[in-house]
């Protein structure tokens, strides 16, 4: 008797914890919108939503491995993958991957660099900043005599899914020597951990070149280069541009959402466009409530600083699939 | 009684005492069966392959071993011959007054945990390699060199205590003699302190090779064969840090597992050589 | 020949001076940048209020500070009573017993074990079958590695009590626990309390093994149940990133930390020298 009660004492002690802490673990490519959302969430209900920027493949593992409440990446998994693994999956926003450079006396969108000619830099086969193929695009523009610092992703990322997917339509080379995926063997280039780690170096190296979520370039005042559509046209990382790149999504309920969104036709539509995931273990359902309450309540209240910081907020019919495909799976 | 509890208290000493000894079999073991997958698939051959690709399921762990090796090497390099200096300096020239503020310091620097040198390395230092060096500032070199500043402290220490264990009859009847200091160093003091000289190396070698957070932030993170020195690499701590968190596919995970293994025997052997060899501690019969 | 002796002596005693000035230099850059950037970030705000997105002024490091307390005091509790008996042991049973030898030499061995691969270890052994990251397997880290430092202390510590002492207990009949317990423990207190302080100092500033293990956690939280944050994981997530502000908080975690840790090493060295005296 006395057993028992303890252990529904117990049991009650931990769902009261539950409401009011959340951990959530992976993408970095979303991160500066989660801490928005989760510090203002807890402000205004006083839950606490722990979401650690760790990069995709840790969000993917730690989810996998029931660790974390749910896990965020940017690389959509397939709905078989996610039957297999007893996961649930929709998209939380959709953000754009910036090709970033820091070069003295340089400025934001001076640089114009072809879809292929990013990829011939990540292969090395680029690598000064003044090669003839890189100065065929940008005439007028002063480029110096350095090496380029290739700076990539260290941990196993979404970003990097998008960036070496987008690589891989565009570049051969790339596509037969590395391919896609969210940690691959890079052929030059030094690593770091996360859209975090990668500013930071592009940030503290001269002559360097990397690839980030917008929010990550806005907040840092870095560099991107100017680059093209998937029909060739120059086009830059504006919110206009990747909007008419989001605009080609066809977001089903029956595929879980599964959504690549490189390279979409249209003449302004920007190639490296991505949205994000979430992801949660089907079977704690209770678990499940309180973090689709957290997802439905920013969907309500945090368009705006998702636009502040660079991201497009999924558009409202969107966001109700989303919250029919909650109740569906009974946790809305 | 007053036996049982005696033999009470004799017992749980002795189990508490085992434990150490369980807590290291439990490690190996742990790690070996974690790593099992990507010993079945790999064998030895994993030390020597090159190629680490996680979308493509290949592992191999030759580039991280070998930074964790050429890194280490560069730290002692640098490290000892500055560590023996400054014990030098601290044991046979210094006035007095220095001996006990400079040592301190010494010694204070040595407890500054690791995180906080590869901030300074990442924001200082590595700028500093690019100016000289060339390169970007990040990979190989800087990762040895701030490897050198966290463990000279700790090597100069040590040989100061093993120096300053020298009778000073000793060395007072060498000088008699008309020996230079430099004489007395070399033919006294040295001869004297040697084991315990060359332990305290061996120790911070094994204390370099296991370390994560000094390195990490300047070593660029890739599992590349570094061809000039100034190149990034990986190392083995180093990857575990970057890795372990997200390894999704169970050769991956298991091959963390492997190298975490292999780090975790290289060290073992590292410390039992440096021990048994030129630390063994004659214990006073009571 | 002679004056070929003096130039040598010569030679090698500037080289050893300036090896001195060379790692003083160091030294004196280190701990510049460190006051320097960690004075320059600290406000009150630090104390009050904890983990915040880029941008925020009400940011703080409260929640890391108080977790990297709950984490070495755990860590404490745990591994200090089974250092100290184990230590007990080796000293005043096993004594130069092969099987008290070999211990020694394990645990010297475990001590400078990578801080990493304990956190392989407890991932594996307590992380992944309970399912989720906690502080109570951080805490089970640290105290793998505090463990052989008390160990080794207390076997030292209790090695230099006269053996007259325990003579004189035992010749007024007190049972053998009794005497280590009441006389030779009080007798190396200082010594052991020195040890603990040290190790308590070395564990405090561990990164590696609370990665896998107690995580992090932006918010403030006491329960060991959960991920903890700490300053030294904090430290490494807001050195790596971009912004100013949180590379700012670095610093400032990492001059409360290394405070905090040399003031302790600053105690335990008055404890030893007023010993000595």
């Amino acid at each position: 008797m006395l057993r028992k009660s303890l252990v529904s004492l117990l049991a009650a002690s931990t769902l009261m914890m539950a409401a009011d802490k959340l951990n959530g673990a992976g993408a970095t490519f979303p991160a500066p919108l989660y801490y928005d959302w989760a510090y203002t969430y807890e402000k205004t209900t006083g839950t606490k939503v722990n979401y650690q920027s760790i990069g995709s493949g840790g969000g993917i593992k730690q989810v996998k491995s029931r660790i974390v409440d749910f896990g965020a990446s940017d690389e959509p998994l397939q709905s078989d993958v996610l039957k297999k693994d007893k996961l649930m999956q929709f998209p939380a926003a959709i953000g754009s991957i910036v090709v970033v450079y820091n070069i003295p006396g340089i400025k934001d969108n001076e640089i114009k660099l072809k879809n292929e000619i990013v990829g011939d830099i990540f292969l090395g086969k680029i690598t000064k900043w003044n090669d003839p193929k890189i100065k065929a695009d940008n005439p007028n523009v002063n480029l110096p005599d350095k090496e380029i610092t290739v700076v990539h992703r260290s941990d196993g990322s979404g970003t990097t899914f998008n960036f070496t997917y987008y690589l891989s339509e565009v570049n051969k080379e790339w596509k037969e020597k590395v391919g896609t995926g969210k940690a691959v063997d890079w052929p030059v280039g030094l690593g770091g951990k996360g859209n975090e780690g990668v500013t930071n170096y592009v940030k503290q190296t001269p002559f360097s070149i990397g690839y980030v979520e917008q929010a990550y370039k806005r907040q840092n005042n870095l560099s991107g280069a100017t680059v093209t559509t998937a029909s060739g046209k120059w086009v830059e990382a504006t919110e206009d541009n990747a909007k008419a790149s989001a605009k080609y999504a066809k977001w089903s309920k029956d595929g879980d959402f599964y959504q690549i969104l490189a390279l979409q036709p249209g003449d302004n539509s920007y190639p490296i466009v991505a949205g994000t995931f979430i992801l949660l273990p089907e079977e704690k359902a209770d678990m499940n409530k309180d973090v689709v309450k957290f997802f439905d309540n920013s969907f309500k209240n945090g368009d705006k600083s998702a636009i502040e910081l660079g991201y497009i907020p999924l558009p409202e019919e969107t966001k109700n699939l989303i919250r029919s495909y909650w109740k569906d799976k009974g946790i809305y | 009684m007053k036996y049982m509890m005696d033999t009470l208290f004799e017992n749980l000493t002795r189990f508490l005492a085992l434990l150490v000894l369980v807590v290291l079999v439990a490690v190996f073991v742990v790690l070996y069966n974690n790593a099992e997958p990507a010993i079945e698939k790999y064998g030895l051959s994993f030390v020597t392959n090159e190629k680490w690709a996680p979308n493509m399921n290949i592992f191999g762990g030759f580039p991280a071993i070998l930074g964790s090796v050429l890194s280490t090497l560069i730290a002692m390099l640098l490290a000892t011959p500055i560590a023996i200096g400054i014990a030098i300096f601290l044991s046979e020239i210094a006035p007095a007054k220095l001996k006990t503020s400079f040592g301190v310091s010494i010694e204070l620097l040595a407890a500054i945990p690791s995180v906080i040198y590869g901030m300074w390395g990442l924001f200082y230092f590595a700028p500093v390699v690019r100016e000289i060096f060339g390169g970007n500032g990040i990979g190989l070199l800087t990762g040895g060199f701030i490897l050198a500043v966290m463990i000279f402290p700790f090597i100069a220490a040590i040989t100061r205590d093993s120096m300053n264990t020298t009778p000073d009859i000793l060395k007072e009847s060498a000088y008699a003699l008309g020996a230079t200091k430099w004489d007395v160093i070399k033919d006294v003091v040295i001869p004297y302190a040697k084991a315990g000289v060359i332990g305290s190396v061996i120790l911070a070698l094994g204390r370099a090779i296991g370390e994560t957070m000094a390195v990490t932030f300047v070593i660029g993170n890739v599992h590349q064969i570094p061809s000039l020195i100034t190149d990034a690499t990986t190392s083995i701590p180093v990857t575990l840090a970057n890795e372990f968190n997200e390894a999704e596919s169970k050769l991956h995970y298991a091959s963390l597992f492997y190298l975490a293994l292999l780090l975790f025997a290289i060290s073992f052997i590292v410390i039992a050589f440096a021990k048994f060899y030129f630390l063994r501690k004659v214990r006073k019969a009571k | 020949m002679k004056e070929h002796r003096i130039l040598i002596n010569k030679i090698i005693l500037t080289l050893s001076t300036l090896a001195a000035i060379l790692g003083l230099g160091f030294l004196i850059w280190i701990l510049f940048v460190l006051v320097k950037n960690g004075l320059g970030a600290m406000n009150l705000n630090i104390f009050m209020y904890d983990g915040a997105p880029p941008g925020v002024a009400e940011s703080g490091l409260r929640h890391a500070m108080v977790g990297q307390l709950m984490l070495a005091v755990g860590a404490t509790v745990i591994g200090v009573p089974i250092g100290i008996l184990a230590g007990t042991y080796l000293s005043e049973f096993g004594q130069n017993s092969k099987l008290a030898n070999f211990i020694r030499d394990i645990s010297d061995i475990m001590m400078s074990a990578p801080s990493i691969v304990i956190g392989t270890f407890v991932y594996a052994i307590m992380v992944a079958p309970m399912g989720y990251f906690n502080g109570y397997a951080g805490i089970v880290a640290l105290a793998i590695m505090m463990i052989p430092i008390v160990l080794r202390t207390t076997d030292d510590m209790l090695s230099l009590v006269p053996n007259t002492l325990r003579e004189a207990a035992i010749a007024l009949g007190a049972p053998k626990y009794k005497m280590i317990t009441q006389v030779v423990y009080r007798s190396a207190k200082v010594g052991i309390f020195t040890g603990i302080l040290l190790s308590f100092a070395r564990i405090a500033g561990e990164t590696a093994p609370l990665l896998f293990t107690s995580f992090n956690n932006n918010f403030f939280n006491l329960n060991f149940n959960e991920p903890i944050g700490s300053l030294t994981v904090t430290m490494f997530s807001y050195a790596t990133s971009p912004y100013e502000d949180w590379q700012k908080l670095g610093w400032a975690a990492a001059f409360i930390l290394a405070m905090f840790i040399l003031g302790l090493n600053i105690v335990s060295r008055f404890f030893i020298n007023r010993k000595r005296k």
